[in-house]
C-alpha cells in the first residue's frame, strides 16, 4: 500500500482483565496500524483478544476491563487521552463499528431509516429533509432495493443480510476514516456473506476508508485482507501483507491455524458400495403449522419429499444454508419430531410413525451430536452421569456402564478419571468429545452430527472431525453429517446432499459434487465460499530464510 | 499441532463457576436482615409460652383497655400476689395484647409457609405436565386462566360459608388463586428448557419421560420457585390478616394479627396500641420475607432481576 500516514495507529496497547479471569491481560503490548484505503484483518481463535482490541479502540470497554498502557492514535490524536464526551463525538463521525449480530445491534422498535438518520442528527446540523436525502443515498449505496420503501421498515421485516447492510449504511453514512467490523459476516449465510464482503470492499475503496476487519475465518481473510494481524492469547504473533502471511507464515501458530483450515478440495475416498444401507428416507416431508386457536393458520413446508440413504461405514453430508431444512431432516430421522409424510427406514423398520413406546428400542440405534457444546450437556450433572444415562436406561448395571464410560473417555482422547467432573470444567472441544462418547455408549448404528464442529475454533475443529471419522471407521457407523460449512463437508463426507428450500437439489459423491456441481444453486454456493481461490489445508511453502 | 495438549491428562479449563451461593447471600444485607427477622418471628411463635406470656384468650372484664406498660396485681389461688406488666396493654375484653401478638405469630407463619409450600407443590406438578405434554397444555392453561380470575376474598367468603371458618379454609382460599401463578412460571421454564440440546440428548438415550422431567427439567425450576415461594408466603401472610380483619378468616377468639387489629378497630382513636403492635409485626414480617425473596432472586435469577 501507499506510504501515507495511518488512520489508526495502535502502539503498545495493554488491556487489563479483572481479577479472577483466566489471564491477567486481555491484550498485552500489541501494536499495529491501519492505513487509509486498506483492510487489515485481525484474525485469531476465540479468546485471543480480537474483540477487546476493537472495543478498546472505540472506547467501549466494559467498566471492569481497562486499557492500562499504550496509545491508540486516530489520525494522529490519542484516543486514550480523550474524555468520554469527546470519544462520543468521534464515534460515528470519524470511526464507526459494525457488529456480528445485526438483529441485536439494531433497535427493534425503531424504523431502520430513523436509526441511520439518528447518526446524522447527532453528528451534523442537517435539517430533517437533508437527513432523509442522505439516508436514501446511503441505502442505495449499500445496494438495498427500493430505499424509499425500505427506510420505513422495522428491523424484523428485513433479512439478516439486509439488516447487516443497514448496519453498514449507518456506520458509513458520515464517511468515517476508520471502520471496525467485528465478525460482520459470521452470523450470515455463505452466499449473503460473499455479497456483504464485496460490498464492504467496494465502499471502502470508493471512500478510501481504513478498515479493521475482525474474523476467525481464514477464508474471509483470503477474500478481503490487504494485511493480516494474527492474534494469540492477547499477543500479536504475526503481522504482514495478506499474501505473504497466508502463503508463507513465519510463526508456528499461524502455520498451525492455516493448516487446520479444511481444504475445499475433497481427498480421494473410496466409495462405500458393498455395505448394507442402514438408513433411508423415502419421500420424507415435514410441514409445520404456524398459528393457533384464534390466529390464522398457515403451513410452512420445511422439508419436501427428501430421499436419502446412508450405508454402514459411510458419511453422508447434508449441506445447505440456514432455513434449507437440513436440521429438520436430522431431527426427523432422530425422531425428535415426527415427519408429516414419508418413511424413515432404519434397516428394515419404518420408524416414521412409531409412538413413544414402540420407538424406544430404536432409540439406541440413532444418536445425535449437537452443535452447541455448551448446551448439550446438563450443567448440573457430571459427565460420567451423562455418558452412562443411556446404557442404564436400557438396563445396564451401573458399574459396568461406568467401566465402559472410562473406556469411551480414553477412546475420545480424554482422561478416564475425569468422569466425576462437571461440564463447565471442560473446553468446547472437550465437551464435544464427551458428547461423542455419550453417543457411542449407546452402541448406535447411525450417528447424526448436527453442525457438530461449527461452534469450535478451527484447530479444535480439525481434531473433532478426525475423531468423528475415526469412530465411524472403528464402529462401522453410518454418519449423517449436517453442516453449512463446505470445507468441513469436503474433508469428511463420502457423499454430499445439497439442500435448498427444503429439497435435495443435488446428491452425489463428494468429489463429483465439488468437482462438477450440476445444479445452479450448488454452483452459487461453491462460488460464494470465502477464500475459494486460495488452497488451504495443504503444506504451505516454507518462509524465505532471509 | 494440538492446542488442547492436556487432553489425556487433565481438563485444562479453570472452573469459572459462579461463586458459592451461600457465601454470596451472607454478604447481602437485605437477605441477612430478612432472614434475621424471620428467624426472630419463628422463635417468637414457637417459644410464645416461655416468653412471659399469659393465656392469650383469657378475658378480664375488670382490666380492659389499659395502655402499654400498665401493671396488674394478680392474686393467686394460694393467696400470694404477683404483679404482671402488660407490655402492650390490654384490649377491650381485657386480654393481654403482648401474649396475643406473640401467639399470633404462629398463625401468620404457618399460613405463610403452608400456602407457599402447597401452592408450589401443586403448581410445580401441573406446570411440569402442562409444559411437557403439549396436548394437555391448552386445556390446563385455560383452566388456570379461569382460576386466576377468582378474587381471593370472594373465594374465602365462599369457602368459609361452605365449610367452617378456620385455618384450613383460609389456606385453601389463599392457595387456589396462587396456583396458576406458579403453574405459569414452571410452564415457561419447562418450555425453554425442553428445547435445550441436553434434554434432547436425554430423549435420544431413551430416558423415560418422568425421569427426564425429574432429572433434567426440574432442577432448573428450583431457584425461581424458591423466589416465587417467598412472594407467595408474604402475600399469604398479608391476605390472612386481611381475611381475619374482615371477619371471614380465622375465628375471632384465636389470636392472629388480623383478629387483634379487627378487635382494636372500634377504639382505634383512643387506644391505638391494639392495632399498632400487631400491625408493626405484620409489616416487619412481610417486609422481611419480601427482602429475603428479592435478595434470593438477585442471586439465583439475575435475568429476572433485570426485568423487574
Amino acid at each position: 500500500m501507499m506510504s501515507t500516514a495511518p488512520v489508526l495507529d495502535v502502539q503498545g496497547l495493554t488491556v487489563r482483565l479483572p481479577a479472577g479471569a483466566d489471564r491477567r491481560h486481555a491484550v498485552e503490548n500489541i501494536s499495529f496500524a491501519v492505513k487509509p484505503g486498506e483492510i487489515v484483518c485481525m484474525v485469531g481463535e476465540s479468546g485471543s483478544g480480537k474483540s477487546v482490541t476493537a472495543h478498546a479502540i472505540m472506547g467501549l470497554l466494559p467498566r471492569e476491563v481497562s486499557a492500562i498502557a499504550g496509545r491508540v492514535l486516530l489520525d494522529g490524536e490519542d484516543l486514550m487521552k480523550k474524555s468520554p464526551a469527546a470519544l462520543r463525538r468521534l464515534r460515528g463521525d470519524r470511526m464507526a463499528m459494525i457488529f456480528q449480530e445485526p438483529m441485536t445491534a439494531l433497535n427493534p422498535v425503531m424504523r431502520v431509516g430513523e436509526q441511520i438518520a439518528e447518526v446524522l442528527a447527532i453528528h451534523s446540523d442537517r435539517d430533517e429533509k437533508a437527513r432523509r436525502g442522505r439516508v436514501l443515498d446511503i441505502i442505495a449505496a449499500v445496494q438495498l432495493p427500493e430505499p424509499a420503501r425500505l427506510i420505513d421498515l422495522y428491523p424484523h421485516q428485513l433479512s439478516g443480510g439486509q439488516r447487516q447492510r443497514i448496519m453498514i449504511a449507518a456506520a458509513l453514512v458520515l464517511d468515517p476514516d476508520l471502520l471496525i467490523a467485528d465478525e460482520p459476516t459470521t452470523a450470515l449465510d455463505v452466499t449473503t456473506q460473499a455479497q456483504i464482503l464485496r460490498l464492504i470492499r467496494a465502499l471502502q475503496q470508493r471512500r478510501n476508508t481504513g478498515v479493521l476487519f475482525i474474523t476467525h475465518d481464514f477464508g474471509v481473510v483470503a477474500e478481503i485482507a490487504d494485511r493480516v494481524v494474527v492474534m494469540q492469547e492477547g499477543r500479536v504473533v504475526e503481522e504482514g501483507a495478506a499474501a505473504s502471511v497466508l502463503r508463507a507464515p513465519r510463526d508456528d501458530y499461524t502455520r498451525m491455524l492455516i493448516r487446520a483450515v479444511p481444504s475445499l478440495t475433497p481427498p480421494a475416498r473410496p466409495p462405500v458400495t458393498a455395505a448394507p444401507v442402514v438408513l433411508a428416507t423415502k419421500a420424507m416431508s415435514k410441514t409445520f403449522t404456524v398459528g393457533g386457536w384464534f390466529a390464522g393458520r398457515h403451513e410452512v413446508a420445511a422439508v419436501k419429499s427428501v430421499d436419502l440413504s446412508v450405508r454402514r461405514g459411510e458419511t453422508l453430508g447434508v449441506v445447505g444454508e440456514s432455513g434449507s431444512g437440513k436440521t429438520t431432516v436430522a431431527r426427523c430421522i432422530a425422531r425428535l419430531i415426527a415427519p408429516s409424510d414419508g418413511a424413515i427406514l432404519i434397516e428394515d423398520t419404518d420408524v416414521a410413525r412409531l409412538g413413544t413406546r414402540a420407538l424406544r428400542p430404536h432409540r439406541k440405534r440413532v444418536q445425535v451430536v449437537f452443535q452447541d457444546p455448551y448446551r448439550s450437556l446438563n450443567p448440573r450433572r457430571t459427565v460420567g452421569e451423562a455418558i452412562v444415562e443411556g446404557p442404564v436406561n436400557f438396563g445396564a448395571p451401573r458399574p459396568a456402564a461406568f467401566a465402559r464410560a472410562q473406556e469411551l473417555m480414553r477412546l475420545v482422547g480424554l482422561a478416564p478419571d475425569a468422569l466425576g467432573r462437571f461440564p463447565h470444567q471442560f473446553s468446547g472441544g472437550q465437551r464435544q468429545r464427551i458428547c461423542i462418547a455419550r453417543a457411542l455408549a449407546m452402541e448406535p448404528e447411525i450417528l447424526i452430527a448436527d453442525e457438530a464442529v461449527s461452534a469450535l475454533d478451527v484447530s479444535v475443529q480439525a481434531q473433532v472431525l478426525a475423531l468423528i471419522d475415526d469412530v465411524r471407521r472403528r464402529f462401522d457407523l453410518a454418519v449423517l453429517f449436517i453442516t453449512h460449512d463446505l470445507r468441513v463437508a469436503a474433508q469428511i463426507c463420502h457423499r454430499i446432499a445439497v439442500m435448498h428450500r427444503g429439497e435435495v437439489v443435488e446428491e452425489g459423491p463428494t468429489v463429483q459434487v465439488f468437482g462438477a456441481p450440476a445444479h445452479p444453486y450448488t454452483r452459487a454456493l461453491f462460488d460464494a465460499a470465502p477464500g475459494k481461490n486460495f488452497s488451504f489445508g495443504v503444506e504451505q511453502q516454507t518462509p524465505p530464510s532471509s | 499441532m494440538s492446542t488442547e495438549p492436556a487432553l489425556l491428562t487433565d481438563a485444562a479449563v479453570p472452573a469459572p463457576r459462579p461463586t458459592n451461593l451461600f457465601a454470596g447471600l451472607a454478604r447481602d444485607w437485605a437477605v441477612l436482615f430478612g432472614a434475621a427477622v424471620i428467624l426472630v418471628m419463628i422463635v417468637i411463635g414457637v417459644g410464645a409460652p416461655f416468653l412471659g406470656t399469659v393465656d392469650p384468650t383469657e378475658i378480664n372484664p375488670t382490666f380492659r383497655n389499659r395502655v402499654p406498660g400498665t401493671e396488674q396485681t394478680i392474686r393467686r389461688a394460694d393467696g400470694t400476689t404477683a404483679t404482671y406488666r402488660h407490655w402492650m396493654g390490654t384490649d377491650s375484653l381485657g386480654r393481654d395484647v403482648y401474649s396475643r401478638v406473640l401467639y399470633g405469630a404462629r398463625i401468620s407463619l404457618v399460613v405463610g409457609a403452608a400456602a407457599a409450600a402447597i401452592s408450589i407443590a401443586i403448581g410445580l406438578v401441573i406446570g411440569l405436565v402442562a409444559g411437557y405434554l403439549r396436548w394437555l397444555d391448552g386445556i390446563v392453561m385455560r383452566f388456570m386462566d379461569g382460576l386466576m380470575a377468582i378474587p381471593a376474598i370472594l373465594l374465602a367468603l365462599a369457602v368459609v360459608s361452605l365449610f367452617r371458618a378456620g385455618i384450613v379454609s383460609v389456606i385453601i382460599a389463599i392457595v387456589v388463586p396462587e396456583i396458576p401463578r406458579v403453574v405459569r412460571l414452571v410452564r415457561a421454564i419447562v418450555l425453554s428448557v425442553r428445547e435445550e440440546p441436553y434434554v434432547e440428548a436425554a430423549i435420544m438415550t431413551g430416558t423415560p419421560t418422568p425421569l427426564l422431567l425429574i432429572r433434567h427439567v426440574l432442577p432448573n425450576t428450583v431457584a425461581p420457585l424458591i423466589v416465587q415461594g417467598t412472594f407467595v408466603c408474604a402475600s399469604a401472610i398479608l391476605l390472612e390478616a386481611i381475611l381475619s380483619f374482615l371477619g371471614v378468616g380465622i375465628p375471632p377468639d384465636t389470636p392472629t394479627w388480623g383478629n387483634i387489629m379487627a378487635e382494636g378497630r372500634g377504639l382505634f382513636r383512643v387506644y391505638p396500641h391494639n392495632i399498632f403492635f400487631p400491625g408493626l409485626c405484620l409489616a416487619l414480617t412481610v417486609l422481611a420475607v419480601n427482602m429475603l425473596g428479592d435478595g434470593l432472586r438477585d442471586r439465583l435469577d439475575p435475568k429476572l432481576a433485570k426485568r423487574m
